[in-house]
């Protein structure tokens, strides 16, 4: 059941269209996305104007310094401050027909985050960002990829994150 | 992400993921999750607008905070620029487009063949 404040509008069916798309491209196993029954909530613990929060992408450090000799993406983190000028998003599957990247506060907005943080809607951004590979594995991500996001947002004092992904 | 933000409220951290693929995260299931009904690619507002952008972010702090339970959904109060195609185009497989597609597929196949059999060595 889904609770939404809004109205619902026609959405893109985004698995479709991937399903369709790896077809064609004579993919014969169609990729088999995450579902889960169960979600878990965590209330927050203080108010939020007391709370740090880390923030989250999925893109890439430029020159993909996150890969390996192998070609192994890893989880990979930035300062906030001085924030970072663009990232690597050429790798992932955004629009590249409709839009762009070029403005990287529209998907890692560090600026307007931390005006936020400045007019005291919450106490301020963990030192740094982090990144997180999109990864075809879900073992890898679960496995790795998100309990060594959790750790750095914990070295980095976080209470909560906010979570952007292109 | 979706995975990610389980992992992270598992563990006892509150989360708030901003995205544009709705159907792909509600079908995960996640905490919160603030919808932008765009293109793919820019999840926190149109590029180079600062205020849409703030909008945004405030929201998912709102949501962070006043959510009650999970699989919140919320929905930016903002619409694409004026390009009614944008819903059409991304990932679409045109006839004309097939043979291209499959050559494609063949050669991805192949790297990605090669840089498993390196992952081995």
């Amino acid at each position: 059941m889904i609770k939404s404040k809004s109205r619902k509008r026609l959405i893109v069916p985004y698995m479709e269209r991937t399903r369709h798309y790896y077809r064609a491209l004579g993919y014969t196993n169609d990729y088999v996305w995450a579902h889960h029954d169960d979600v878990p909530f965590a209330r927050p613990g203080k108010p939020l104007a007391s709370m740090r929060l880390g923030l989250v992408t999925t893109a890439s450090p430029p020159g993909l310094t996150n890969q390996d000799a192998r070609g192994v993406r890893h989880v990979w983190s930035g300062d906030v401050d001085p924030p970072p000028a663009d990232l690597f998003t050429d790798n992932l599957a955004w629009d590249k027909e409709s839009t762009h990247t070029k403005d990287r506060g529209s998907y890692l907005p560090v600026e307007v985050a931390a005006e936020l943080a400045a007019e005291g809607r919450f106490a301020g951004l963990a030192r740094r960002f982090h990144g997180v590979p999109t990864e075809y594995s879900q073992r890898k991500t679960l496995e790795e990829d998100a309990p060594e996001v959790l750790a750095r947002l914990r070295e980095d004092g976080a209470d909560g994150a906010i979570l952007c992904a292109l | 992400m979706s995975l990610v933000a389980r992992h992270l409220e598992a563990a006892g951290l509150p989360t708030v993921i901003i995205g544009s693929a709705r159907d792909v995260v509600e079908h995960c299931g996640v905490p919160r999750f603030v919808f932008t009904d765009f293109p793919l690619g820019n999840p926190c507002g149109h590029p180079w607008r600062r205020d849409m952008q703030c909008t945004v972010v405030a929201q998912a702090l709102d949501l962070l905070e006043k959510a009650t339970g999970p699989r919140t959904t919320e929905t930016a109060p903002f619409a694409w620029k004026d390009d009614p195609g944008w819903r059409e185009r991304y990932g679409r497989v045109e006839p004309a487009e097939r043979e291209r597609l499959l050559a494609t597929g063949r050669a991805r196949r192949e790297r990605q063949a090669k840089a498993a059999e390196l992952r081995k060595e």
